[in-house]
């Protein structure tokens, strides 16, 4: 601790650091953050920042609303989105990652990256750690103006070879910006809806790969904002065609062994790995308010776009909510499942720490992994569905928060704070939305009603 | 700094485990004629000599490298407590020396002191590597003169890989070297932030760190290879 406290504060004096911004993260998964100049780091290093937490959206509480923010400095990172060739001496801004504790310096039971670094050392007792590599779509628009819909920058769909398109230079430069702060990319593609991208990641310890999924979000967006064009991680912004996802692949290590390996299965899965999934698929309803939760991300969660519907698992079926990807050969160490639902719009700290809950729980309890969904589910009609046993996700925010409202595991994972809080605005969410009379109902109803 | 010269091949692991907390190149020589073959081209920074109570090749080679044209210094003498009295009358042979398992900071301290005598050793705390330089008293990491971002664990990582170029480590040592043993990572860890390294290091000078198949990576090339400096 000590020298990596050393580091930091030798690494602003020697790079001319003019200021520190302190991240943090909201219980929706808001990006937060306040400066601080060099002169006050060593203090908040050794104690942390006091701040207001009620101008927050899930710190408030009743009677205290003073927190403090402690960085973290291990996620100490000077930042390369001020292009430095072209003036060497220009001034430095870094960031560092906070921790969000009460004025005792106990962790803060609204901040969700206490929630999920709890988790992992849940998993951690057990021997585990969990790591995820996201891919992360998302589109380029012209503007935000919500006046009108979304105007997309090209036509372009999957793997396309577009010369001198704006877009596919944006996410080139946000790939290498990306790659500059230790972020390797592993692999970026045009999507298939029109200026649609995806930038893969590969994976990382999960508490780290939540910190960078922020990070993504934000540099995303800055390198878009250079150029007078808007990036959006909203999970539906156009109707027709394809939505935005985060699907998510996930694997959990014991020692240097991928837990859900084993050679002597036909896939390669362990017994532990089919607990997990099973856990996953089971508690997967009453998750999904936190991985897909706005009014918007069930717009996503429709047929006929790859996106699941259904609580189903499969080894290559994109229909399917989890998915097993086979490993190739001699590569053991890459087994993993891939969880679909997620969209980019999700706090990625809540989300990882749900669904390393919900596998565990699968693992401890010993759960039976339900037979593989081999057909496309998107063709079985629902009367077929309920025959095989396979329930459907929740269709709406309101249907989500139902779920999740009866979970323990969510109450527990959560902790009672973030639950309370996340359910209630949510609910508010959802009742603002039920208020509106939309488009489509003017069209349809109005000229025949 | 250029590595120092130690004796024997392979050394007694809790002197490169002090070498390496204290973040000294270090080459292990056989003899002296491997000691002349594997010498960087400004010479070797220095030499740490286990003296050994089975045999005079410690004492042996320590005559080598004073009576060469310019004699190697400073020279540290390892002895076992019992063979404090085969000192005498070798005063020249060495420049300072310790009692086998001393601490990491009285080797630090010693050789820290051998160093300002003779002026040499770590400079600066520098250690370069091609277009790589790591200011060890800073922190600071530069390509080719362009500052590196790096965060902390990346650049303890990169500096214990440079300060070994050649040599091959396994994940589980790099964890308990870099890490500590208690890592909440696991030991992909090691894999992980290697990537990311890579990714700050950029393509053209990726390759700096080595995947070794089913055995973990190595820093650089083999650097002091006969004929090559």
């Amino acid at each position: 601790m000590q020298s990596q406290r050393e580091y930091v504060l030798r690494t602003v004096e020697e790079r001319g650091v003019r200021f520190v911004q302190l991240w943090f993260t909201d219980v929706l998964g808001t990006p937060k953050s306040f400066a601080i100049t060099p002169a006050e780091l060593e203090n908040a290093l050794d104690e942390g920042m006091t701040f207001d937490g009620s101008a927050i959206d899930g710190f408030s509480r009743v009677q205290e609303s003073d927190v403090l923010a402690k960085p973290d400095p291990k996620t100490f990172q000077i930042l390369p989105l001020r292009p430095r060739h072209s003036d060497p001496d220009a001034s430095s801004v870094a960031r560092v990652f906070c921790d969000i504790l009460n004025l005792d310096g106990s962790p803060f039971e609204g901040c969700p990256r206490q929630v999920l670094r709890r988790s992992l050392e849940r998993a951690h007792g057990l021997g585990y750690s969990f790591y995820a590599a996201p891919e992360i779509e998302y589109f380029y628009f012209a503007s935000s103006d919500p006046a009108g819909p979304p105007k997309p920058l090209d036509g372009g769909s999957y793997f396309e070879l577009t010369v001198a398109d704006l877009a596919s230079d944006l996410r080139k430069r946000t790939v290498l910006t990306l790659e500059d702060m230790g972020i390797p990319v592993e692999y970026s593609q045009h999507e298939d809806a029109p200026s649609q991208h995806e930038i893969d990641l590969r994976y990382t310890d999960a508490l780290t790969m939540a910190d960078t999924v922020m990070t993504v979000r934000l540099v995303t967006k800055e390198i878009a904002q250079q150029e007078g064009v808007y990036a959006s991680f909203m999970p539906k912004p156009l109707a027709g065609v394809q939505g935005s996802g985060m699907h998510t692949h996930f694997s959990l290590f014991e020692g240097d062994k991928n837990a859900f390996n084993d050679p002597g299965d036909e896939h390669g899965l362990s017994a532990l790995g089919r607990q997990f999934i099973a856990g996953v698929l089971e508690h997967a309803p009453e998750i999904t308010a936190v991985t897909n939760q706005w009014v918007n991300s069930y717009k996503r969660l429709v047929m006929g776009y790859e996106a699941p519907v259904h609580v189903s698992w499969a080894y290559n079926n994109r229909s399917a909510l989890v998915r097993v990807p086979i490993a190739k050969r001699g590569r053991s160490e890459s087994t993993r499942i891939e969880y679909r639902a997620p969209d980019p719009a999700c706090n990625p700290y809540l989300t990882f720490a749900l669904v390393l809950a919900a596998g565990l729980r699968g693992v401890e309890l010993g759960y039976e992994l339900p037979p593989e969904a081999s057909s496309n589910l998107y063709s079985l009609t629902p009367e077929e569905l309920a025959s095989e046993g396979i329930r459907p996700l929740p269709s709406s925010l309101a249907d989500a928060l139902t779920a999740m409202e009866g979970s323990e595991l969510v109450a527990e994972t959560l902790g009672e704070h973030v639950f309370e809080w996340f359910l209630r605005n949510k609910r508010a969410e959802w009742a603002a939305y039920k208020r509106e009379v939309t488009p489509f109902e003017i069209a349809r109803y109005l000229p025949a009603l | 700094m250029d590595p120092l010269l130690v004796f024997p091949d392979p050394p007694p692991e809790w002197l490169t485990g002090v070498l390496d907390a204290a973040a000294y190149p270090w080459r292990a020589v056989t003899d002296a004629i491997m000691a002349g073959r594997f010498e960087p081209e400004d010479g070797w920074a220095g030499a740490v000599v286990v003296a050994g109570s089975e045999s005079d090749a410690g004492f042996l080679l320590c005559r080598a490298l004073r009576k060469r044209e310019s004699a190697l210094a400073p020279l540290l003498l390892v002895v076992e407590k019992g063979q404090l009295g085969e000192l005498e009358l070798r005063e020249d042979l060495f420049d300072d020396f310790i009692v086998a398992g001393a601490s990491v900071a009285e080797v630090e301290a010693r050789l820290a002191h051998l160093f300002w005598r003779t002026g040499r050793g770590k400079q600066h705390d520098l250690i370069v590597y091609g277009p790589l330089a790591l200011n060890l008293e800073t922190y600071q990491a530069a390509l080719s003169g362009r500052p590196l971002d790096l965060t902390f664990m990346e650049y303890e990582l990169l500096r214990f890989l440079a300060a070994h170029p050649g040599k091959v480590f396994t994940r589980e040592v790099l964890l308990s070297r870099v890490w500590g043993y208690e890592y909440f990572g696991g030991a992909r860890t090691v894999d992980v932030h290697v990537r990311r390294l890579r990714a700050k290091l950029g393509e053209e000078h990726a390759h700096l760190i080595e995947t070794v198949r089913s055995v973990g990576y190595r820093f650089g090339s083999v650097r002091w290879l006969p004929g090559s400096g």
